[in-house]
């Protein structure tokens, strides 16, 4: 058995262990990597109908600004992202990057505006360096609090709406990446409607006393099923989603990672409140210049994974080494081995033919558009 | 005669050629495979080597060599529908055969009694 003594727990643990769990220590926290159904059978009922992810070992943190003033508290995260946080409405919430000087990626993170403050959600594994960051950054304006011990569960699938909405109506009428205050069961939760699994559903923060009773109400529901860690990793795979830790970290830059996305118009050359982040001057002169590497999707010819550090090669020989996988592995609604990776410019264009090593063989694998999957998120 | 490993493989031997699988205790722990990959027929191993691979979503495994021999045949079915390794472990999802190389070293493997009792 695995050592378990120095975990932490969510509050579904005891759920966990009930439904049958297989847990895994994760960034900490004794976690449930699948249940009996199998992490296949597990990412395929989120595709096709509900699944009830237990993320509360990420970590929540509240920014307030002191004067009272929401957009103070938006301005002082400016200085750590390379985000238009200013923009972001009451209501909404937003993709953002914690960058360091070297233009690295710290973590990345949801920055949700609920009107008086800012809520935010951070990777477990990173959380405590995240709450201290911004302790740090933040303390001359904000007051910067954790809410560690709080629930999150995330609802993701095509049915999440239907399922959710028997609990809390308003959610039907909320859109992708929109936020809401709602009481749950009788509880104070914050709802969004994002997600990490390319599908259209529900993040759903709620105290830690009550999360277990609105996990078990939702579980009662003919279209929800429990998944675990498994089938997220699967999922957001698929969907062409960055994990912190692999696809990420200090030594990839947010222009290297392909998230010109994530950084608007506002915080770029020329625009409003240009720069003003950490590593700003190299990101900008990547956002301008292009970066000498790019992450980019990635399909195998053949049935074998290709998993995440190995190596790809320009030749079919491995001569030329030229980058490797971050994420890779089965993806079971495509039904075939996906991967993520960084490759050199030259090597970086959709229809590219690189090779990853893989026991000693040398596989073809095809520069690929991501996300492998169409989203449903509900715009 | 059936046999079994510490590493979940079972043996049913036939003259001196084993059929060779895993265990309905490993298919369950690996989980639904969506690969395989296996020795190609000819090929010879000694005790414990790696022979085949199988994989789950989730992540790879080896599958080793229960004992030295040849293998003189490979279940090319498992390849083309790795699920049948879940379905039916100790039958239609059987690996490979081996000839082994000395077939009293089956006798020092576990019988069924001593395997139910490793994974009990």
């Amino acid at each position: 058995m695995t050592e378990t003594a120095d975990l932490k727990t969510t509050p579904l643990h005891a759920l966990h262990i009930s439904l049958g769990a297989r847990m895994v220590p994760f960034a900490g926290y004794d976690m449930p990597v699948q249940y009996p159904a199998g992490v296949l059978k597990e990412h395929l009922q989120t595709r096709a109908s509900a699944g009830l992810f237990d993320v509360s070992h990420m970590g929540q943190v509240i920014v307030r600004a002191r004067s009272g003033n929401n957009e103070d508290a938006a301005l002082a995260l400016e200085s750590l992202v390379p985000v238009d946080v200013l923009a972001v409405k009451p209501g909404r919430q937003r993709y953002a990057l914690f960058t360091n000087e070297a233009g690295g990626i710290l973590d990345d993170l949801m920055i949700v505006n609920m009107g008086d403050h800012f809520y935010i959600v951070v990777n477990a594994a990173c959380k405590e360096a995240d709450l201290a960051h911004m302790q740090a950054k933040l303390s001359a304006t904000c007051d910067v609090t954790a809410h560690f011990d709080r629930g999150l569960l995330a609802l993701q699938g095509p049915k999440a709406e239907a399922a959710l909405a028997r609990l809390a109506p308003e959610v039907a009428e909320m859109k992708f990446m929109d936020a809401r205050a709602l009481t749950i069961l009788g509880a104070a939760c914050v709802v969004s409607r994002t997600g990490y699994s390319g599908e259209d559903g529900y993040e759903i923060s709620v105290p830690a006393e009550k999360t277990t009773e609105i996990a078990e109400a939702l579980l009662a529901m003919d279209e929800v099923e429990p998944i675990g860690l498994g089938a997220r990793d699967s999922l957001r795979l698929e969907a062409g989603l960055c994990l912190y830790g692999n696809d990420i970290d200090t030594t990839t830059t947010p222009v290297e990672a392909a998230l010109e996305w994530a950084m608007q118009k506002a915080r770029r050359t020329g625009g409003a409140r240009e720069g003003g982040f950490p590593g700003a001057k190299i990101i900008l002169a990547q956002l301008d210049g292009g970066a000498s590497r790019r992450r980019v999707g990635l399909k195998a010819g053949g049935k074998a994974p290709v998993r995440g550090h190995s190596k790809l090669f320009a030749d079919a020989e491995g001569k030329t080494l030229i980058g490797e996988v971050t994420s890779g592995g089965f993806g079971p609604s495509v039904e075939g081995p996906v991967a993520m990776g960084y490759l050199p410019m030259a090597y970086a264009a959709i229809g590219t033919v690189v090779y990853a090593e893989v026991r000693g063989k040398f596989l073809p694998m095809t520069v690929a558009a991501l996300p492998f999957i169409t989203p449903t998120y509900k715009r | 005669m059936l046999k079994f490993t510490e590493e979940h493989e079972w043996l049913k031997l036939e003259g001196d050629v084993a059929t060779v699988g895993i265990t309905q205790h490993a298919a369950e722990q690996l989980g639904d495979l969506v690969f395989v990959e296996l020795p190609e027929e000819g090929s010879t191993f000694e005790k414990n080597a790696e022979a085949a691979t199988v994989e789950s979503v989730k992540a790879a495994s080896d599958v080793y060599c229960p004992l030295a021999g040849e293998v003189v045949e490979i279940n090319q079915a498992i390849v083309d529908d790795p699920s049948l390794v879940n379905s039916d472990p100790q039958g239609a999802g059987w690996f490979f055969k081996l000839k082994l190389a000395n077939v009293a070293d089956i006798e020092g493997l576990l019988d069924e009694a001593a395997y139910k009792d490793l994974i009990a």
